[in-house]
């Protein structure tokens, strides 16, 4: 890997080095390094891009790393990688997208994520999105998260895009059997001229399963988002989801929450607030001797944290 | 030192058909020395959260002039103001989604502080400081906790004037004794200046100096000697009071 890969694989990934345990790394189209662990195995895919990866039964405190890297403009990709996570395993799975750009033309990664938890699993997901490079080609992201929880089983999923990515659609489908349990916390920054959509579509299908879906987002200059959420709850189940969001400059934002109940019993909110930041939050930190740039900085890094 | 001269503030008077301007602050001057403890009181709406306010450059007065050791400071904004040495504590604390205490008690002290050095501030204000070091500084917070945490961050800032806008609006009767100590603390420490405004009479009786302000202008002035017996009412007074309603039976 050269010296822009580095850069960014430490972006996406907190990677200075080979990471502990089992990883795969991709660069510019390539799995360049690769490492499975006597209970994770990671495989090649045969009929398309991607990888499977298999976590045993049992499991405990393992981690997997699967950093993505592009930095070759004009390259664009669909990945599809697949989880499969055994009974009563806990583990923490680190996934990232880091492009740099430097040329005209677009480059696009399409990571097509799949998770199959099985019963009683516990899985933290965490995602990170960077893009850099000073080229005219766009920057392009478009994952697509599909997760299959068995019963009781638990997935956190931490989603963050802070800078660089021209445009991103993401897609995320959940289904829930009894007594799962997700729990999905995304952050997102647009800045420029960057459009950014987050579509989620939760199915609580069996008996005391729940979910939360959380979005904190800040638009800045002439930047787009959208959420749109729909939560539906199939049986005895509780759902809760909150889109918050700073608006600034000249950006638009639209959310689109939406509910869905088909049983009785199903216990569904959804929180959904977009405004500029407080004048008094401003002038608050500035009684303490920011000046109103850093006290804009400070509320926004806070509302990201 | 701090010096107010002939401060006015005046506002559109939105009952007023002819636009007239309705005077908040009327004409008010006062000096604050170096190492006094001043209380403001009187009755609400008679101007002294303004006032509060037109010191930490929040407001700007309309005429008058703000002195600080006889520097003009009256154009200077919010944060050259607190560099300068002016703290002051919202009498409706913000709140924050994201921020944690910590953060909010580190950027007041503004420096690297450790989370000991924090957790000092948050104990001395009544606080359980490892159940609130990390939380967020959001609605999830009381009033009374968040007035805490406001008082927390002024004394972080350890500076020459500590402004406090109803400090103990909000703060239950336990935590009341808890909060006397913190000025009387910060009185003692620090060389500097402390201005409360209250309606308090304990925070009063602590006082070296008190200031009545009314409807926009600084009604009295002196020590808490002086004062405090007129505004209480005197033995006389209540004598008198006592007499009249004998007297109507």
């Amino acid at each position: 890997m050269d010296a822009i890969q580095k850069e960014l694989l430490e972006a996406v990934a907190g990677l200075h080095e080979i990471p502990v345990g089992a990883y795969n790394i991709r660069a510019d189209g390539k799995s360049v390094e690769r490492n499975s662990t006597s209970n994770i195995e990671i495989v090649s895919k045969e009929d398309k891009s991607g990888i499977d990866i298999h976590i045993k039964p049992g499991t405990k405190k393992e981690s997997v790393h699967i950093p993505v890297v592009l930095s070759q403009s004009g390259l664009e990709e669909v990945v599809y990688n697949d989880f499969y996570v055994g009974e009563d395993a806990d583990v923490t799975i680190i996934a990232g997208c880091g492009i740099h750009n430097g040329g005209d033309a677009s480059s696009r990664h399409d990571g097509i994520h799949r998770f199959y938890l099985s019963k009683n699993a516990h899985v933290k997901y965490v995602e990170k999105h960077y893009g850099t490079g000073d080229g005219k080609g766009e920057r392009i992201m478009n994952p697509m998260t599909e997760i299959y929880l068995d019963e009781d089983s638990f997935m956190e999923m931490d989603t963050v895009q802070i800078r660089g990515v021209d445009s991103t659609n993401r897609g995320n489908k959940a289904y829930l059997k009894s007594g799962a349990k997700l729990v999905v916390m995304e952050r997102l920054m647009t800045h420029g001229k960057q459009r950014a959509e987050s579509h989620f579509d939760v199915q609580m299908d069996g008996e005391d399963c729940s979910a939360n879906v959380v979005s904190r987002s800040v638009a800045r200059d002439d930047s787009y988002q959208l959420f749109d959420s729909n939560i539906c709850g199939n049986n005895r189940c509780s759902g809760h989801t909150e889109c918050d969001a700073i608006i600034m400059d000249n950006a638009k934002i639209s959310a689109v929450p939406e509910l869905s109940a088909n049983h009785v019993d199903a216990a569904l909110i959804h929180e959904a607030a977009i405004g500029k930041i407080a004048g008094e939050q401003i002038i608050k930190l500035m009684t303490l001797g920011l000046t109103e740039a850093e006290a804009e900085e400070q509320i926004i890094s806070g509302f990201l944290k | 030192m701090l010096e107010l001269r002939n401060i006015c503030f005046q506002v559109p008077d939105e009952k007023s058909r002819n636009a007239e301007e309705k005077g908040i602050l009327k004409d008010v001057s006062l000096t604050l020395e170096d190492n006094k403890f001043v209380v403001i009181t009187g009755p609400n709406g008679g101007g002294k959260s303004t006032l509060a306010k037109v010191i930490a450059g929040i407001e700007k007065p309309t005429s008058g002039q703000i002195l600080w050791d006889g520097q003009d400071i009256t154009e200077m904004g919010i944060s050259e103001r607190a560099k300068l040495g002016i703290s002051y504590a919202f009498q409706q604390p913000v709140r924050f989604k994201g921020v944690t205490v910590f953060d909010l008690i580190r950027l007041a002290a503004g420096k690297e502080l450790s989370i000991a050095g924090a957790c000092e501030y948050l104990s001395k204000v009544g606080l359980c400081a490892k159940d609130y070091i990390n939380r967020e500084v959001n609605s999830s917070l009381s009033g009374g906790e968040i007035k805490r945490i406001e008082i927390a961050t002024i004394m972080a800032r350890r500076t020459r004037v500590s402004v406090f806008d109803e400090p103990e609006a909000g703060i239950d009767l336990w935590s009341f004794q808890n909060l006397i100590q913190v000025f009387e603390e910060m009185h003692n420490q620090l060389h500097g200046s402390i201005l409360i405004i209250s309606h308090q009479e304990r925070i009063l009786q602590i006082a070296d100096e008190i200031l009545l302000i009314a409807d926009g202008q600084l009604v009295k002035k002196g020590t808490r000697e002086e004062i405090l017996p007129q505004l209480l009412g005197t033995s006389d007074a209540a004598e008198f009071a006592c007499k009249k309603m004998g007297s109507g039976r």
